[in-house]
């Protein structure tokens, strides 16, 4: 069970100051787990999305190279206060969870 | 999308990733019907430049070899990252058009980190963190509305690699 998307937007005058943290492990496939020596297998996002009322604003694609629980940062424009806001993401065992926030005045 | 039309659906979608920079086949698409914006930004993980293991070959996969260095790219990244698991950098490019926006991590075991697309009143640029494996370069690489690449760059020492914690 995936751990709920953490967003905050904040209108700061014309601009919208997105911050989004998506819980995932984002594992790279090449880390031993030292008590087993084992190798984990990679698990990691490879596609998200930010939409704002529907319309899609920042359409992402991502890598193993992102660090574990990656906090992004995003900016937009024409947002207002009350907008609604969904993130989503998807990984590679096709897991996925999407999660909504309502944008705030600054 | 209608359980009628998959053979459709999967159709369109390969002749959009072929399509790739051919403008005028999207909008012939575009003008058909089948390609709406929802579909074109909910675009599948690009494989091929992911999985690329060198530097070299994913620029390549991501259509990005002939780059140019551009100084309206910002890219502000730490000169030196203690701990490489965790390397901030935030990217914001000031070229007229651009559309989107892909970090590589060169000497990365898979060198392209992320590729993000900006559309509706998003703003080119993303802050975004890393985990760098040894000291390396990491480069920004910007597309524009007119087909073109752009890139800016920087090198990141790191003290403690960030690949195997």
């Amino acid at each position: 069970m995936s751990e709920p998307i953490k967003i905050r937007a904040t209108l700061q005058g014309e601009i919208t100051d997105i911050r989004i943290l998506m819980q995932h492990p984002m594992e790279t496939g090449q880390r031993k787990d030292p008590a087993s020596g084992k190798v984990v297998p990679a698990h990691f996002i490879q596609t998200f999305l930010v939409s704002a009322n529907g319309k899609p604003l920042v359409e992402g694609q991502t890598n193993t190279s992102v660090s574990r629980n990656p906090m992004l940062a995003f900016k937009a424009r024409g947002l207002k206060a009350g907008d609604r806001l969904v993130v989503s993401w998807r990984d590679n065992k096709g897991e996925q969870r999407s999660d909504e926030a309502v944008v705030g005045a600054g | 999308m209608t359980k009628e039309q998959p053979m459709n659906a999967t159709f369109t979608r390969r002749l959009f990733l072929r399509a790739g920079g051919a403008s005028t086949a999207l909008v012939a698409l575009a003008a058909a019907g089948l390609l709406k914006p929802t579909r074109v930004l909910a675009a599948e993980w690009q494989r091929d430049a992911f999985t690329a293991n060198t530097f070299a070959g994913a620029l390549q996969a991501h259509g990005a070899s002939a780059s140019a260095e551009s100084r309206d790219i910002v890219f502000s990244a730490p000169d030196i990252a203690e701990n490489g698991a965790q390397v901030v950098i935030d990217i914001a490019s000031n070229l007229p058009g651009s559309q989107t926006i892909a970090v590589f991590a060169e000497k990365n075991p898979m060198p392209l980190a992320a590729s993000v697309r900006f559309a509706n009143g998003a703003l080119p640029q993303l802050r975004i963190p890393l985990k760098l494996a040894e000291t390396m370069r990491v480069r920004a690489v910007v597309k524009t509305a007119d087909g073109k690449t752009w890139h800016a760059q920087k090198e990141i020492r790191v003290t403690l690699g960030g690949c195997a914690g």
